[in-house]
């Protein structure tokens, strides 16, 4: 308990007062407020009297590039004369650090007049370089390892050699990354870990082979068994590519292996009127073969509705057919995915044969034009199938992973534009002519998903009044979900009602989905469904009428505060997060089976991501994926050995105690000697008897 | 296959059990009532009136002609299965949880519940198969279980030992002479809910509410199976053809409020006994948590009782027969 016991030795005045802690908690950062402070060197020299003069004319010129501050230029009296002048240098505070480095690109070697070229720097640069060691030390040379292509590869792969078959996923919590492998029931096993990896997040290169960090201006790849960097790319400017500024950040592409930048686009023109356009990312979108790559681009400066879609084909870096293709209004497109048929294909032609690739778009009501989507080959530009719609308000499109069908997600409004609902429009692209069915949603459709490789897909709808208002933000909407089945003649649906699932998340082999409730502050649901579950005992016949009879549900689970569901790459686990990106209630993990049978749970202060390592498509065709692989049937065979064995024994065991102790039990089963007798016994209930008189 | 309902109890089933021709099924619940059914149709024979509370154990001699029943009135009470007439009832200081004949229908054990100062036993009856002959109250032997109590038990083959299943997960050998533990193995992580022995007793299978179902050797109490599920489990059984046991329990309790009740999907689920990790199928149809389930002797139906006071009894149809594993034979 506090007293007054040591009065004494309380402070006598406000000098001998610690605020050291309220000092730290309350310290301005020393660093922050100089990115928006430049020097211009090279000024003329003034004295007092034409201080206001040469300030003002400072001002003009730089006014372009920001919002001034402060400018301040220190004024020393001059031994010679005695009067204050300046010293030829000058510091100007811009308002944000953006400003200050356009003032610094724009005005550095400014010619004032004929004897004056304005020296403009960042004033942190200055310290840098005045600390640059006077010697020349010649750089270590990095010691180049000669793998061979083929072990370059192996080593790049060898995390898929792995005898247990099992995944990798990075993790990447607080200020440290780190790779592990997935243990199932135990918890994982650490391969590499490392602080301050990346500054802003990680991410799997897609057939999993490297993973990729980010830094101020540097992305650095990283792989192989011992996660070495395998190679870094420069970018001048930051690494983000958001945010309207034009010049200087560039749209860049680089090719991996050697590290050679192919080809830098200008990252963003300015619409016609006159403001920069915003950026959506993926900026390019790359075909399947990854032959091509294309973008939208929106007209030149002043014309209207000339949008054109700009296909480039590697390795040339060039426009196919050396123009894009003008499409008034294009809004939106998207590759097909090439069937794994097709990829088989390939891999066993063994030459890479000059293949059409299919890519869809849509463009929006112009004029008496009306909505249309269509479906084009690259690179003979041929339009397969347009599809004509009325009353837009939006499109989405979505292929399926195969490229067997597309969906085209239409919200429509109604001719007095007061109620939107949906449109599905379904291309069964492996038929001839390519013919569309329409499904009609009476609600608004706030999710959709196909599942992988199959003939399936899911649909949130919502008839929630609260959907779309400003109160949304709060409410936990009720929704439905739809499972639709694209079977000959008419498509099957199997609806489920009284929902809040909002996302759908399928498995990557499909047949199992997770339908999740996320950012709900009340619901954290997470329902893991079956689409196919037939029990042998009963059902089998049911399945092949009605295909959704099979809809399962195998279990319902919860994890509060859940951010993210990522399914492995295999589709054996599913591991649901928590992450401190969007909040810091129970961060962490959960690590489930594709039953959802809960197998780990880790709370984890500060975890922000984790991502599987995604594996190479496999090499085996689909039939020989479905059979069970050699481990298991082995293993199989061999358990039905060891029990069929350990009963022989255990059989004879008893037999001969049996015999010994005098007491045989008659066999229980005698299968076909048993008789069933139903007997029928009439009974008389009751007798009457009735005499009519005529 | 097209279930049976047999609607004969207002209140949750506690064990249902086939005699050893499988004609007869005998269910006990909560409500104080016994009730003998024919498992072919699902016609009920009668009920045994007698009890005065709820009745948790029942069983029934190799003859068909003695019936034994446990119950939280203190006593065990010995009926004539033909007649329903009470034959002999025993008094017990505690409620009695479980009973069981032995192979030779010459004794039977009695699991007593352990409460207000009186620690849990099992008792060794002496039974006379004649049902002239006045039965006799004075027990072979009392068993006292060092540790945790006894939750079920069973008979070895040639009655050559007791095994019993506790409430903290481990499973005991007793020498039912003597009251000696034999041995004893840690089993489950939580109490063990039901123990059933194969056909030839040469093995067991035990339910846990640690969400597991265990196969154990007789003999040596080896493990030899584990089953795992998300539910903690109420019963077990194993199937005397085909290759499965089947398990059955309860919604885990932190979930009931949060999902929304999902009518009749409270279900027996089938695993393979032998490869484990396999789970051949399901059956639903529970509105509650299944209490106890009982395999046919010819293996060709079972039965399932539930918290909702229905006994289910399947008939297995053709696909279940035939099913196979290819890569195994």
């Amino acid at each position: 308990m506090p007293g007054f016991d040591n009065a004494r030795q309380f402070p006598q005045s406000i000098e001998e007062l610690d605020f050291s802690d309220i000092e730290e908690k309350y310290k301005v950062p020393f660093e922050e407020g100089f990115d928006t402070i430049i020097v211009v060197d090279n000024a003329p020299t003034v004295d007092e009297s034409k201080k206001d003069k040469l300030l003002k004319f400072i001002r003009k010129i730089f006014k372009n590039a920001g919002n001034i501050k402060d400018i301040d230029m220190p004024m020393d009296p001059d031994p010679k004369t005695e009067t204050l002048t300046s010293k030829g240098f000058l510091f100007i505070e811009f308002e944000t650090p953006e400003q200050a480095a356009m003032a610094i690109k724009q005005y550095d070697g400014y010619p004032m007049d004929k004897t004056h070229h304005l020296a403009v720097n960042r004033f942190t640069d200055i310290e840098k370089y005045s600390q640059i060691e006077e010697e020349y030390k010649e750089p270590e040379e990095e010691k180049f390892v000669d793998l061979g292509s083929d072990s370059i590869a192996e080593h790049l792969r060898s995390w898929l050699t792995d005898p247990q078959a099992r995944d990798q996923f990075v993790l990447y919590r607080g200020d440290v990354v780190s790779i592990f492998w997935n243990k199932k029931t135990e918890p994982p096993e650490e391969v590499h870990k490392r602080m301050n990896w990346t500054e802003t997040y990680v991410k799997w290169s897609p057939l999993g082979t490297y993973l990729a960090t980010f830094h101020r201006q540097v992305i650095a790849l990283w792989g192989g068994p011992s996660w070495n960097k395998i190679i870094r790319f420069v970018q001048s400017g930051a690494d983000t590519p958001f945010g309207p500024e034009d010049e200087g950040r560039q749209i860049i592409i680089w090719d991996v292996h050697g590290g050679n930048l192919l080809r830098s686009f200008p990252s963003s023109t300015l619409s016609s009127d006159g403001t920069p356009n915003k950026i959506t990312w993926p900026m390019f979108k790359w075909s399947p073969s990854d032959k091509y790559f294309a973008r939208v681009t929106q007209g030149q400066q002043g014309q209207q509705g000339q949008q054109a879609l700009s296909v480039y084909e590697t390795p040339s870096m060039g426009l196919v057919g050396n123009k894009s293709i003008k499409i008034e209004g294009l809004v939106d497109f998207e590759w097909a995915p090439s069937s794994d048929k097709e990829k088989e294909r390939d891999k066993h032609s063994g030459e890479k044969k000059q293949k059409e690739e299919l890519l869809s778009y849509w463009t929006p009501e112009i004029g008496n034009q009306p909505a249309r989507v269509t479906l084009l080959n690259i690179p003979s530009k041929e339009i397969l199938r347009t599809r004509n719609l009325v009353n837009v308000t939006d499109c989405k499109i979505h292929w399926q992973s195969n490229g067997d069908f597309l969906c085209v997600k239409v919200d429509r409004h109604t001719k007095t534009k007061k109620s939107t609902f949906s449109n599905l429009e379904i291309f069964r692209v492996r038929e001839k002519d390519i013919p569309v069915e329409v499904i009609e949603v009476k609600d608004v459709v706030i999710a959709f998903s196909w599942e992988p490789k199959g003939k399936r897909f899911a649909i949130i709808t919502t008839s929630d009044p609260n959907y779309g208002q400003p109160t949304q933000g709060g409410v936990t909407l009720k929704t439905s979900v739809s499972f639709y089945y694209l079977e000959k003649p008419k498509p099957g649906k199997e609806t489920l009602e009284k929902k809040t699932s909002n996302a759908i998340y399928w498995s990557p082999l499909g047949r199992h989905v997770i339908l999740a409730t996320l950012r709900s502050a009340t619901t954290f649901d997470l329902e893991f469904w079956d689409l196919d579950f037939e029990t042998t005992l009963d059902q089998k016949e049911f399945a092949k009428a009605d295909p959704a009879a099979c809809l399962q549900l195998m279990n319902t689970q919860e994890h509060y505060g859940v951010t993210d569901v990522e399914w492995d790459p295999t589709g054996r686990y599913v591991i649901t997060s928590s992450s401190f990106w969007r909040h810091s209630i129970e961060n962490g993990y959960i690590l489930w089976d594709f039953k959802g049978t809960q197998l780990q749970k880790h709370l984890l202060k500060k975890f922000k991501q984790l991502l599987w390592r995604p594996r190479p498509k496999s090499l085996l065709t689909s039939e020989q994926k479905k059979a069970l692989s050699e481990e298991e049937i082995k293993h199989r065979r061999r358990l039905t050995e060891e029990w069929n064995a350990w009963r022989k024994r255990v059989e004879k065991e008893l037999s001969e105690e049996r015999e010994n102790a005098g007491i045989v039990l008659p066999s229980r089963r005698d299968d076909d000697t048993i008789e069933v007798i139903e007997e029928w016994i009439e009974e008389v209930v009751e007798k009457t008897e009735e005499i009519i008189d005529d | 296959m097209r279930p049976i309902l047999l609607q004969g109890h207002t209140r949750s089933l506690t064990q249902i059990k086939y005699n050893r021709e499988g004609d007869l099924l005998f269910s006990v619940s909560k409500d104080q009532v016994v009730n003998v059914w024919y498992s072919h149709n699902g016609e009920r024979l009668g009920t045994y009136n007698g009890h005065v509370g709820a009745i948790w154990t029942v069983d029934v001699n190799s003859t068909s002609t003695l019936l034994l029943t446990g119950s939280a009135d203190n006593t065990a009470k010995l009926w004539e299965v033909q007649t329903g007439k009470c034959l002999h009832t025993w008094e017990f200081k505690t409620a009695i949880k479980r009973v069981a004949f032995s192979e030779d229908d010459a004794m039977a054990l009695a699991v007593t519940e352990q409460r207000m100062g009186y620690p849990g036993t099992v008792v060794i009856l002496s039974i006379k198969n004649d049902i002239e002959t006045e039965q006799s109250d004075e027990p072979i032997n009392i068993i006292y279980p060092k540790g945790s109590k006894a939750m079920a038990a069973e008979w070895g083959y040639l009655n050559k030992y007791i095994i019993t299943g506790h409430e903290d997960g481990s499973v005991a050998q007793y020498d039912w002479k003597t009251g000696d533990q034999i041995k004893s193995v840690k089993a489950h992580n939580a109490e063990i809910t039901d123990l059933q022995m194969s056909e030839d007793r040469t093995y067991f299978i035990t339910a846990s509410k640690d969400k597991s179902a265990q196969i154990f050797e007789s003999n040596t109490l080896n493990h030899l199976k584990k089953y795992m599920t998300d539910a903690p489990l109420n019963s077990a059984a194993i199937t005397p053809i085909q290759d499965f046991v089947i398990l059955g329990g309860g919604q885990d309790a932190m979930q009931v409020t949060t999902t929304t009740m999902r009518q009749g999907k409270f279900e027996c689920r089938f695993y393979h006994k032998i490869l484990e990790d396999v789970e051949v199928g399901r059956v639903k149809g529970h509105f509650g948590p299944i209490n106890t389930i009982a395999v046919h002797p010819d293996g060709k139906s079972f039965s399932s009782g539930g918290e909702d006071g229905y006994v289910r009894v399947h008939h297995f149809d053709e696909d279940y027969f035939r099913f196979k594993y290819p890569e195994l034979h």
